[in-house]
């Protein structure tokens, strides 16, 4: 690890100051940034520790959504009666990712921030524009399985990793920010993240200094709402595949349908296109299809990632027979 | 800055009995922990450790797992992958079990830390230690202490009405059946494979004490 300085946070405006210094980083759960810190893959020279910052509440809004504070941590979340009862897609999905011990430190923003698992990002012998931006990248013609098959571009195949992001993606979950200067902004979650493009090692809209505080979620979505992780093994894995759904449907019909894949991109996938399909869509197999048609039909596997695609398609027909309970 | 040593540890006895390979692996984490030059400053904390507060002059780079081995002599919790993966170095730290290979000393300050050598009372092994020992939860031993303090976590959380990804209806409060036992203890690795004796170890703890 390289030296830095450390820093407890006084006020959110001291920490966006020193934050915006070249080469400051913020450190909530730390379980990702310590990580890649020993890898000498993040080198910051100074630390601001948000620990002290009153971020770690989940409170009530009046439109009947939430406000969770940037420092709760996955496993607060994840156990707060009302997430469980109104949100279980959200709880579901934390469940999911990382085990207890991380899920205790591990923070909501710093999982927003989570850094991919590409194994080239983690390799330093290896090219990589994330890394080291130019040098290439090594998944492309390298052991993509885990890779992206939406949304990437031929300098980084990087997958987003969370699994709460794809159930918050799902929920139209808001990011509420605060900028060195005082600034507040309100970013809708789908739009906080940046495609990789020719610059993937910027991956986020946030400026520096600029501080993830909480993130509010809008009153929950009638419907029935599942989270279904595909990975290689029972537990304390990352998704080959997964689908967060909000499925509401009558007798015959999909009313309304929210659907978001995570493993396949640079973020959590809100499909448009498998909605669309599936809104006002008879309760059948052939509209599951359909929709996992619609959902993958820009797709590009890599070769070792190429069963992502099919596997994504089924994936969600096995959510929408869960939701709808038909066969 | 020599590491404080509060009693002959296994460590230093293999060392001094002329362990060379394993004083000379023990090597870079000392020099880590021991604030190499280059460090920027070092850090007053104070870590309340099984009750004792210690005051403690720390690289900021130390890791929690780096200050109770190799500051305050507290070996009983391991180094293993020291990425997060294997839970062998897992403590708990105000009531909630942690990996303490990533988290930094200087971030816990006031923090009560309780570690396997905590967990005993009166020198008599915790209840959860004595089932690992009844159960044969164990072959080399190396992840025991941290499958121990994440056991005695796990039935906090349970206690406290924790929903785990093997529960069903994540609404209610779930049974703590054998699958929720594997799952909840999921950041625990065991390369030996005892995980069936762990599981019948832990149930034991939870139905109430030796059946």
């Amino acid at each position: 690890m390289k030296p830095f300085r450390y820093e407890r946070a006084s006020s959110l405006a001291s920490a966006c100051a020193s934050a915006a210094e070249p080469d400051a980083k913020f450190i909530a759960g730390g379980t990702n940034l310590l990580d890649l810190m020993k890898l000498q893959i993040e080198t910051p020279i100074r630390l601001v520790d948000i620990g002290p910052l009153p971020l770690a509440e989940i409170d009530e809004r009046s439109d009947g959504g939430l406000r969770i504070g940037a420092r709760v941590t996955n496993s607060a979340l994840a156990a707060d009666m009302r997430v469980r009862r109104r949100y279980p897609v959200l709880s579901q999905a934390i469940l999911a990712g990382a085990s207890a011990q991380l899920r205790n430190k591990a923070t909501t923003g710093g999982n927003l921030l989570q850094r991919t698992r590409c194994p080239y990002f983690y390799d330093t012998t290896k090219p990589c524009n994330k890394r080291a931006p130019g040098s290439g990248c090594a998944a492309l013609g390298g052991l993509n399985r885990m890779n992206a098959v939406l949304g990437v571009s031929d300098n980084c195949i990087a997958a987003h990793p969370s699994d709460m992001a794809v159930a918050m993606t799902a929920l139209d979950a808001r990011v509420e920010t605060v900028a060195p200067g005082g600034a507040t902004r309100t970013i809708p979650i789908d739009a906080l993240y940046r495609p990789p493009g020719d610059t993937p090692n910027i991956e986020t809209v946030l400026a520096p200094g600029e501080l993830i505080r909480s993130v509010v979620l809008p009153p929950p979505p009638a419907g029935r709402q599942i989270y279904r992780k595909v990975r290689d093994r029972a537990s304390y894995a990352f998704a080959l595949v997964s689908v967060a759904a909000i499925v509401a449907h009558d007798n015959n019909r999909v009313k309304a349908a929210r659907v978001a894949f995570g493993g396949l991109s640079y973020k959590p996938w809100r499909s448009a296109d498998a909605e669309g399909s599936l809104s006002g869509a008879t309760l059948a197999r052939a509209s599951y299809d359909a929709a996992g048609a619609a959902a993958l039909k820009d797709a590009h596997g890599y070769g070792h990632n190429d069963f992502k695609i099919p596997l994504a398609r089924r994936t969600l027909r096995a959510v929408m027979t869960e939701a709808t309970g038909t066969s | 800055m020599l590491p404080f040593l509060s009693r002959l540890s296994r460590r230093r006895f293999l060392g001094t009995a002329g362990a060379v390979t394993l004083a000379a692996a023990s090597q870079p984490a000392a020099a880590e922990a021991g604030g190499e030059p280059g460090s920027i400053h070092s850090e007053n904390v104070a870590l309340i450790v099984n009750g004792r507060r210690h005051n403690l002059e720390l690289d900021p780079r130390v890791t929690l797992l780096d200050a109770l081995r190799e500051h305050l002599g507290l070996t009983g919790t391991k180094k293993g992958c020291d990425q997060g993966q294997c839970g062998a170095c897992t403590v708990i730290v105000n009531g909630q079990r942690i990996n303490s290979c990533l988290t930094l000393a200087v971030m816990h300050a006031g923090d009560e830390i309780t570690t396997v050598e905590g967990l005993e009372g009166n020198k008599d092994l915790h209840p959860m230690q004595a089932a690992f020992v009844r159960h044969d939860g164990l072959q080399c031993g190396y992840c025991t202490p941290g499958q121990i303090c994440s056991a005695v976590a796990l039935l906090a959380e349970h206690k406290a009405g924790w929903p785990s990804y093997a529960t069903a209806d994540v609404a209610t409060a779930p049974a703590l059946t054998d699958a929720e036992i594997a799952e909840r203890m999921s950041g625990n690795i065991c390369r030996c494979s005892a995980y069936a004796n762990i599981v019948s170890a832990i149930r034991e703890v939870a139905e109430g004490g030796r059946t």
